[in-house]
């Protein structure tokens, strides 16, 4: 199971906040998960496929969305940062 | 030291700190970061409602990003000693928010290693801020200005 978390303005957004979730045959990379969960879902969980828009980091650190995923990671969804 | 917290920081506190770990320094750049009214150009004329911000982060990650940052800073320059303290919660305009300090044996290093924790600091730690102004609140969006100060630390190499 990957742990998925979503913060601030995202989190508020698809109104979903962490999950663990199964990830399916097809998914091997961080990409591949947006995909899937974009259109598995619809709606507003299409922006999680617009890299300007939400950052992707893999056990805590932020990833390109050519980032492989073996199934057991904790991966987090959210906008670019606003902090200092 | 690096802390991510609630609570309000005594910058004399932490330049004592700064002094006592580096006994051979010759200089202390500090950086306080200050809640200020979220009031843009284009808001000219408009009340400046904006009454409280709150500060949202990834615990854990955070941390993490900004141990990688000061790490950085330390292999491009002469750093001695550091101290990066960020709050997060609910903070009103004109309240301490960040504060970076960094001990070198010159000034210049001590400077530039204090800059650029700040530029990383605003664009890959996982911080966010979200505004209240009255009943409504909104996040801020990114700058691009802020990703330009970043990049510019990147090596050409």
């Amino acid at each position: 199971m990957v742990k998925i978390q979503y913060f601030a303005g995202l989190r508020e957004t698809l109104g979903a906040q962490n999950e663990e979730l199964a990830l399916p045959a097809e998914v091997a990379n961080v990409e591949q998960l947006a995909r899937h969960l974009s259109q598995s879902r619809a709606g507003e969980w299409a922006v999680l496929e617009d890299p300007s828009r939400v950052l992707i980091a893999v056990n805590q650190t932020i990833v390109e969305r050519s980032h492989p995923l073996q199934g057991s990671e904790e991966v987090a969804f959210f906008p670019p940062m606003t902090g200092g | 030291m690096i802390s991510v917290q609630k609570a309000d920081f005594d910058m004399a506190q932490l330049y004592g700190a700064l002094r006592e770990e580096s006994a051979n320094a010759g200089g202390i750049a500090c950086f306080t970061g200050l809640v200020r009214e979220f009031y843009e150009p284009e808001d000219k004329g408009r009340e400046p409602a904006v009454k409280s911000l709150f500060l949202e982060h990834y615990p854990g990650m955070t941390e993490k990003a900004l141990a990688d940052i000061v790490a950085e800073a330390e292999g491009r320059w002469d750093v001695l000693a550091s101290q990066v303290v960020h709050r997060v919660g609910e903070l009103h305009a004109g309240d301490q928010i960040v504060f970076v300090g960094v001990a070198s044996t010159h000034r210049g290093d001590a400077f530039a290693a204090a800059e650029f924790i700040m530029d990383y600091l605003k664009t890959r730690a996982p911080f966010w801020k979200k505004q209240q102004a009255g009943d409504t609140s909104e996040w801020i969006e990114s700058r691009a200005s802020d990703e330009q100060a970043r990049a510019r630390w990147e090596k050409s190499s």
